[in-house]
């Protein structure tokens, strides 16, 4: 998934995150987390972040996320949103819960 | 019988309402893919439900998506992620035809076959809305096998009616066609919000006023509306003392190999059981009299 322009998707609510990703020219992924759990889960959100994009085969991004205390689900969902958007595609690709 | 006292809304872009969303108590929740969600994240709200729904454990808690309605072309978008996420029910809004349940119902049963989900597994609801849609509601609640209930959906059709929310008045002809409508296709009838959640004795009457007509349960807005309308449900000791005592006069008659039980010198009518039985349900207690 090619990212050709800049987008976000979440809030700086409590329990939520905001993802804003926008195309790099480097080879990549350049992820700038700030958490307000940073200290305990800052490893492991970026951790999420990075799977979901690479399971969206997004290669070249520059990620700019803040974190309120989201669960995994919400950062894989807000992820996920922002890549679509930046790709500005809509195909998705939703798999059967097992 | 699944309980369906209290049918709890959570906005489906709320991450820290749908985090918590289990503890409240309530028989079910309904995830909101639809009015709550604005129309410029719906992508998101719709990430966030699937997501929640693959991830978070909610305990057997009954899990309905409501979604966009089909002829927004939005709906069709949702059920492609919600209905491979596997919620219990997908709640389809603005129903006005059983066309509609019929055409839902169609998108469902091919995406189940293309997610390799059993056909059938994913059970519907459907909120009426409209004139229409009310004067339509005995063949939309006999139009799909997978209908677990419809539900009247007050805000939109008390201004379809050219009127306002206020005693109730407004909307007893749409609860009578629409809970008796449910009872002919042996479903559940839900009763719509009430929206002013400061206001508790009005929340209390009119909760008061669906049980008594026969609803099976309310939309809830506010998990604090959940106590207080399980209480009106909760059937009183003395009622619940007579259930016992008819069920317990089954079980001693069945004892005896009698096809007739009485209680006090009064027969027992199958009507009196079902009652007695549906009692002891509401109370947490419907394998009562049936051990042993």
């Amino acid at each position: 998934m090619k990212i050709v322009t800049a987008a976000s998707a979440g809030t700086v609510e409590s329990s939520d995150i905001i993802v804003r990703i926008e195309p790099r020219e480097e080879k990549g992924l350049e992820i700038h987390l700030t958490s307000s759990v940073m200290q305990q889960f800052g490893k492991k959100i970026e951790k999420v972040i990075r799977e979901t994009l690479d399971g969206l085969g997004v290669e070249n991004a520059r990620v700019e996320a803040v974190d309120k205390g989201a669960l995994d689900c919400t950062v894989r969902a807000r992820t996920a949103a922002a890549a679509y958007r930046a790709a500005e595609r809509t195909d998705y690709e939703w798999r059967t819960k097992e | 019988m699944k309980l369906r006292r209290s049918m709890m809304f959570v906005p489906g872009n709320n991450p820290g309402m749908i985090k918590d969303a289990g503890i409240y108590g309530a028989d079910c929740i309904m995830f909101d893919l639809e009015d709550s969600v604005a129309i410029t994240e719906k992508d998101t709200a719709r990430f966030l439900v699937y997501n929640a729904l693959t991830t978070i454990d909610y305990g057997g808690i009954e899990l309905v998506v409501r979604i966009n309605d089909l002829s927004s072309g939005l709906g069709i978008q949702d059920l492609e992620a919600i209905v491979r996420a596997q919620p219990d029910v997908i709640r389809l809004p603005k129903t006005e035809n059983a066309q509609d349940v019929i055409d839902c119902e169609k998108e469902i049963e091919r995406i189940e076959r293309e997610a390799g989900i059993p056909v059938g597994k994913t059970r519907m609801m459907a909120a009426i809305e409209s004139a229409e849609g009310v004067l339509n509601a005995h063949s939309i609640a006999k139009s799909s096998k997978r209908l677990i209930g419809i539900a009247l959906g007050a805000e939109d059709y008390v201004t379809d009616l050219k009127t306002t929310r206020s005693d109730g008045t407004e909307l007893f002809f749409a609860r009578g066609m629409i809970l008796n409508a449910a009872r002919s296709a042996g479903i559940d009838a839900l009763d719509t919000v009430y929206s002013d959640v400061n206001n508790e004795e009005g929340f209390i009457a009119e909760a008061t006023l669906i049980k008594k007509m026969g609803f099976s349960g309310k939309s809830v807005i506010n998990p604090r509306q959940i106590e207080p309308l399980h209480k009106v449900f909760m059937p009183s000791e003395k009622d619940l003392a007579k259930a016992r005592a008819i069920m317990d006069a089954i079980k001693e008659a069945n004892a005896r190999g009698s096809g007739v039980a009485s209680l006090k010198g009064k027969m027992i009518d199958r009507p009196v059981v079902l009652r007695a039985q549906y009692l002891l349900e509401l109370a947490g207690m419907a394998d009562y009299g049936k051990e042993g």
